[in-house]
């Protein structure tokens, strides 16, 4: 067979329904003209199955097999085989946007606890599962702090640690809006809290916070920097992680009006960065949030049902007025993300956190006795990872331990950034050992 | 007279009974009353720092595994029945594209330097390199993670083009019938909107086309074939009207489906695209997504894409033979770096989008080559008219391609579509196209044979006969009946936090 190996036809179908439409072959049915038609060729040849698994097998292949100790905001815990079993059934798997809400409670409903799962966790009324990932949640919270607007301003104020990766999305996010992003100073890794003051005024729609932050570190002073928005009617926005959260104080009780974040740090294992961002926020802004949401309601029978709503918000009513443009989104990865934290639980969440918190704080401790090696770098508690000062050149530091077999960031002339879970914790005997041999 | 035949010699719709649990007053509860737990937290943290108590459920596995599967069963997929959801194209999902994402190898960290990644980087090229081909472009960015962000990627880029020339224009034309993506899009990268209103015929109307377009076209939007399943026969001088006022061509690439191997957005004079690799490519949809939107440009525009891009390395040193000269991406023998574009528009992602989307779509493209990719759209195309001259609606607009648009005529096309779920398929997008009164965009992909395709038409021509208090009443056999849309909206109730508040 030379054709779709997914397009079911036999010759006898073909040839009848080509009959039934009245045209002699398929060619017949394209109106388009000739000037424009494509008689060339893709060059890309027919395989069968196995062929194309072996040869991308092979081709992925080619990447260096390595334990990465690797974080900053894309973190691999361990997924339970059970999450992988049920969300790829293929009444999740192979769905869509559930436009049609009688034949697609099951989803609706994974969602509504999806959104549950996070209101718990941040104690903010309203979650979505919709955004992309951490960077563009992080656009989208501020293109909403723009439209609530409480002042006239423009300025979003974002910590001078951000990924340039997360500010340079958030640069094209805002730009439309008419809005401009200016850094403020970090001291040891977490807000400068005096100088953000200094720098804040009334024109500014957005102050930014990360906690655990981008080095790992822990914000002692959240309440000051929401206090320091409220001061000028601004909107606080957290970014953080569904792990971190059942540790942390709730960022509803630290003043947060929006959290940000990868919700797929539960549900998907390492990704090449692919996530799911968190959203959440205040109730008083529910008709300006980005995304699909799941409400509860009744059907004809009078019992709960679950279904979108507040569709006026989004791009297929309301067009160009709409809240955000995005329509496919997440989902799928939500539906993961809430499998992982409920096959945990919350003992096992806590748990999990608590592990965070120590295996970073006990791996800095065993760098830290090496031979050219400080760690931790800044001196708060950690979640996950930590940076490691190298008398020896960053570069050379984690080029040597490639060659060994282990990943790192380099984040400084003379830092590293290390980061630990239950997924690569087996392997710290052998990363300290190679360490010690390349940091001397 | 056979079973699947009515008295009036009309074929008999299939019915479907989907899995409805109830305990008690109510449908399958929600996890948290099934298995709600509260713990105290206790951490290694100061106590100002930590979170007092947490409340969630805390189901053992088979508990766990028992109420995602009933939620499964509560759910209609591709494999169900067919689903043919106009403008989504809803194929089947080759099982085996799912085993090439979940290759250990696919599981990496973003942040590695290049050289120990060259997998990843490799099969990057090699989809970059497909998607090339079949959209007839000269690059292309796999960073924007659907459809929509593609959209918002590719205004980015003509802004960056035009502000490059120092020619700002603060206007994007998209006909009345493009989907509210495109508008929505525009919009963000801050233009104004020109809504071009369609021809009669249902396609671009040269003369409105002309007075919309000025000095301050940016670009114009388009999908081709339309909405509506038209192919805009008048594409070169679209272009043309375009390109002589300056502005860009933009190919929304929703429906791509139609045209594999009949012709290429770049050959019709489309500067700039996106691809919807869960649609055209298979990759599934997830209940909402994740999707992928990859960007494709013509040459001249490659400087401005996303950062950071992937490329083949040249050749080191002349003693390689072929300095400066790059090998075949289709053989992955090559060596691979990321670059930054010289005037890049920066990020759309946090890193390099759904990167398990583009394996799977990857490995779609590699199993259908070119043979297989022309017979998906010649299927497509094949069926989409094969089931329209079964139904008794009306097709107000054609010659169609892979989807078409019929109206309800007097009927509600909602309550139409509610009442097709009892008759064993998934309804088609409804209300829309506008232009269409009452409108069932319909789109059954190539993936339905005559037997699943005749099942549609039943369903389509059963609620056509039924009464109004039939399908004021739809669905039945669903899990739940019809859902109270306004009480949802005007009482939002969003968690189940919310629900214990009352
Ligand atoms: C015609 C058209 N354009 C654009 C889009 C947006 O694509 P996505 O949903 O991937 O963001 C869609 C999706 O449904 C569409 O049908």
């Amino acid at each position: 067979m030379s054709g779709s190996p997914f397009a079911p036809h036999t010759d006898e179908e073909t040839a009848a329904m080509l009959d039934a439409v009245g045209v002699d072959s398929e060619a017949d049915l394209f109106d388009v003209p000739e000037s424009v038609r494509f008689d060339g060729e893709f060059g890309i040849e027919l395989r069968d199955e196995r062929e194309v698994v072996a040869e991308l097998r092979q081709l992925l292949g080619r990447t260096d097999d390595l334990t990465e100790f690797m974080g900053r905001g894309h973190y691999e815990h361990y997924v339970p085989s059970v999450v992988d079993n049920l969300s790829l059934r293929q009444e999740f798997l192979t769905s869509y946007t559930q436009y049609q809400p009688e034949i697609a409670q099951g989803f609706l409903q994974a969602l509504f606890e999806y959104q549950s799962l996070f209101v718990e966790l941040t104690g903010l009324e309203i979650v979505n599962a919709s955004i992309y990932d951490a960077a563009t949640a992080l656009g989208e919270a501020a293109t909403l702090a723009a439209r609530v607007r409480q002042v006239d301003g423009d300025r979003i104020l974002v910590p001078d640690l951000l990924r340039e990766e997360r500010r340079s999305v958030l640069d094209n996010y805002v730009d439309g809006a008419g809005l401009t992003v200016e850094e403020y100073p970090t001291e040891d890794a977490n807000a400068d809290v005096a100088a953000l003051a200094d720098l804040a005024d009334d024109d500014t729609v957005m102050v930014y916070a990360e906690n655990p932050t981008v080095r790992g570190t822990i914000e002692e002073d959240l309440d000051g920097v929401a206090a320091v928005a409220d001061e000028h009617g601004a909107l606080f926005t957290l970014g953080t992680d569904p792990v971190a959260l059942a540790l942390l104080e709730r960022p509803a009780d630290v003043g947060a009006d929006v959290v940000v974040g990868d919700a797929a740090t539960l549900g998907l294992p390492a990704s090449y960065g692919m996530g799911l961002g968190l959203f959440a926020t205040r109730e008083e802004f529910l008709r300006q949030v980005p995304g699909r949401l799941v409400g509860a309601s009744e059907d004809d029978a009078g019992k709960r049902a679950y279904t979108l709503t507040l569709q006026t918000r989004e791009q297929h009513i309301r067009k160009e007025r709409a809240t955000s443009n995005i329509c496919t989104n997440q989902a799928w990865v939500g539906l993961r993300t809430a499998m992982h934290a409920f096959s945990l639980g919350p003992d096992g969440l806590v748990e999990l956190a608590t592990e965070c918190v120590e295996r970073a704080e006990d791996l800095a401790a065993r760098l830290d006795d090496l031979t050219g090696v400080s760690a931790p770098v800044h001196d708060h508690h950690h979640f996950r990872e930590f940076v490691a000062h190298t008398d020896q050149p960053a570069r050379a530091v984690a080029d040597d331990l490639a060659e060994r077999g282990f990943g790192v960031h380099v984040v400084g002339d003379h830092e590293v950034q290390v980061c630990v879970t239950e997924v690569n914790a087996d392997e710290t005997d052998a990363f300290v050992d190679a360490f010690e041999e390349v940091a001397r | 007279m056979s079973d699947d035949e009515r008295a009036d010699g009309g074929r008999r719709p299939a019915t479907y009974d989907q899995a409805r649990w109830t305990r008690g007053d109510e449908y399958e509860p929600l996890l948290s009353e099934k298995h709600g737990e509260r713990v105290e937290v206790d951490g290694p943290l100061p106590d100002d720092l930590t979170r007092d108590e947490l409340e969630l459920p805390g189901p053992s596995e088979p508990e766990l595994a028992r109420h995602y599967t009933r939620l499964s069963q509560m759910n209609y997929g591709v494999e169900s029945g067919p689903y043919p959801l106009g403008s989504c194209t809803m194929k089947y999902n080759p099982k085996f594209t799912e085993d090439v994402a979940a290759l250990p190898s696919a599981a990496v960290h973003p942040d590695r330097v290049d050289e120990r990644a060259q997998g990843i980087l490799a099969a990057m090229a090699r989809l970059q390199d497909y998607l090339g081909r079949i959209g007839g472009m000269g690059a292309v960015s796999l960073q924007p993670p659907a459809g929509a962000a593609g959209e918002f990627t590719g205004i980015l880029v003509a802004r960056a083009y035009h502000e490059h020339r120092g020619d700002e224009r603060s206007e994007i034309v998209v006909p009345d019938t493009a989907h509210g993506t495109n508008f929505a899009s525009a919009a963000m990268a801050g233009y104004d909107v020109v809504e071009l209103p369609s021809g009669e015929d249902g396609r671009v109307d040269l003369d409105a086309l002309e007075a919309a377009v000025s000095e301050e076209t940016a670009a114009l939007m388009l999908t081709n074939p339309n909405t509506l399943g038209l192919f805009e026969r008048d594409i070169e001088e679209i272009a043309h009207v375009v390109h002589d006022a300056g502005g860009l061509l933009y190919y929304d690439g929703a429906n791509l489906n139609a045209l594999l191997g009949q012709a290429r957005p770049g050959d019709m004079g489309f500067d700039v695209m996106h691809f919807n690799l869960h649609k055209t490519f298979a990759t599934p949809h997830g209940g909402g997504g994740p999707g992928a939107g990859p960007v494709g440009v013509r040459e001249e525009l490659a400087e401005f894409l996303p950062t950071p891009h992937v490329r083949e390395r040249e050749a080191r040193s002349a003693s390689d033979g072929a300095s400066g000269e790059r090998s075949d991406p289709r053989a992955g023998g090559g060596e691979y770096e990321f670059y930054e574009p010289e005037h890049t528009v920066g990020k759309v992602h946090g890193f390099h989008g759904n990167w398990l989307v583009l394996v799977k779509a990857l490995a779609y493209i590699a199993r259908l080559g070119d043979e297989g990719l022309a017979d998906a759209s010649a299927k497509a195309v094949l069926n989409a008219n094969y089931l329209a001259s079964q139904i008794d609606y009306e097709v107000p607009h054609g010659p169609f391609h892979h989807e078409f648009v019929a109206s309800a005529g007097d009927q509600d096309a909602a309550a139409v579509a509610k009442r097709m779920l009892d008759y064993g398929v998934h309804p088609p997008t409804t209300k829309w196209p506008e232009i269409v009164d009452e409108a069932l965009m319909t789109e059954p992909t190539e993936v339905e044979n005559k037997q699943t395709l005749d099942d549609l038409a039943a369903a389509f021509d059963a609620a056509r006969r039924d009464d109004d208090e039939t399908l004021e009443s739809a669905p039945n056999r669903t899990t739940v009946r019809r859902i109270d849309q306004a009480s949802a909206a005007r009482n939002p109730r969003l968690s189940w936090q919310a629900l214990d508040e009352e």
